[in-house]
């Protein structure tokens, strides 16, 4: 089970990563959106499947929609 | 700057994964955390609570009143976005659709409301066609998707669940329905009062439940002094209270889920959104 872990944890960095450089506010709120799916497969793979269903319902749902939301309501892109 | 957040941030790094030599070995059986408190739930909890998912034991029995202050941050969560985005004033230009048409009405005379209905629909000023695709597809799923959620809440004793993902999962049940009709459609079908209403009552059933175990002779919490309540099995009881306050968590995120998302995509005007 090694290398699913191996893989999952570069795409959690990837995405990790890539929140915080990209320009555009809603591709941030997406990528956040993978993140949590991932680091959903990883609590299911580590045999923690309620706090898995957890990120997936809360991390990867309904916080993407909420971040989608503000987004909308504000500026698409950041100064920084 | 930017140099700087970033030795900052790579200085905290190195401090943390410095910081987790000291943890112990994964799956140590001597470890700290699996010595003491571990061992006795997993032996014991399935006898007390006749409850077969270990987590929904500890969560809603043992440590029950963590989870009952957990409720209570959620609630706090909703009442917090409706008080600060929440926006009264009634200031506000209308715009309606002629549906057979498609003529736009600019109406800014407050007092005057067209009735919505088959001649005239909302529009607003980030309005998009209503896709009939993504209406009917939504329209089936939805109740697939409430059901669903009340099969996790419902059965959060035998299997990962319970309900706070159910509750999250019905609360974007509702989301979608905004999202995919729009969010007059919610807000005109579910009043934000009942919302309101719903958000306090789940924690409400919450402390009740608890707190019913007081005059019972037992302790706060305590579910297995309500067994004369309720008739049949007494050895069931626990988990029948788990359940009890699983749906007062349920309902109470539901409801604080939607109060979220409707006051922060209209900025608290609850007319138009997404």
């Amino acid at each position: 089970m090694l290398w699913i872990d191996l893989i999952v944890l570069t795409f959690v960095i990837f995405c990790a990563i890539a929140a915080i450089t990209v320009k555009d506010l809603l591709a941030t709120a997406i990528l956040f959106g993978a993140y949590s799916f991932m680091m959903c497969l990883l609590w299911a793979v580590m045999g923690a499947v309620d706090v898995a269903f957890t990120e997936a319902s809360v991390g990867a749902g309904v916080s993407t929609v909420f971040f989608v939301a503000a987004v909308f309501r504000t500026s698409r892109r950041t100064k920084d | 700057m930017k140099l700087l957040g970033f030795i900052v941030v790579s200085l905290a790094g190195a401090l943390l994964l410095y910081g987790t030599q000291d943890f112990p070995a994964w799956g140590d059986p001597q470890s700290p955390a699996s010595v003491h408190l571990s061992n006795d739930y997993i032996e014991k909890a399935v006898d007390q609570t006749q409850v077969p998912n270990l987590v929904t034991a500890v969560l809603a029995d043992y440590r029950g009143f963590d989870t009952m202050f957990e409720t209570a941050v959620i609630f706090c969560a909703g009442l917090a976005c409706f008080l600060l985005l929440r926006d009264f004033s009634k200031k506000r230009e209308r715009y309606y659709r002629h549906v057979s048409t498609g003529v736009i009405l600019h109406v800014k005379n407050q007092e005057k409301k067209l009735t919505v209905g088959n001649e005239f629909e909302y529009m607003d000023k980030d309005w998009v066609p209503s896709d009939l695709i993504i209406k009917t597809i939504c329209r089936i799923l939805i109740p697939f998707i409430q059901i669903y959620a009340l099969y996790v809440v419902a059965h959060g004793d035998f299997s990962p669940g319970g309900g706070f993902q159910g509750g999250v999962i019905f609360g974007a049940s509702f989301i979608l329905m905004a999202i995919s009709y729009n969010l007059k459609t919610l807000v005109n079908r579910i009043k934000e009062k009942v919302f309101g209403i719903f958000a306090a009552v789940g924690v409400l059933i919450y402390v009740g439940i608890a707190a019913l175990c007081m005059p019972m002779g037992g302790n706060f919490l305590d579910y297995s002094k309500l067994a004369p309540l309720i008739p049949g099995d007494p050895g069931h009881i626990r988990a029948l209270g788990m359940l009890g306050v699983e749906i007062g968590v349920g309902i109470a995120v539901t409801a604080a889920m939607a109060i979220i998302y409707i006051n922060i995509v209209s900025e608290g005007r609850h007319d138009e959104g997404l």
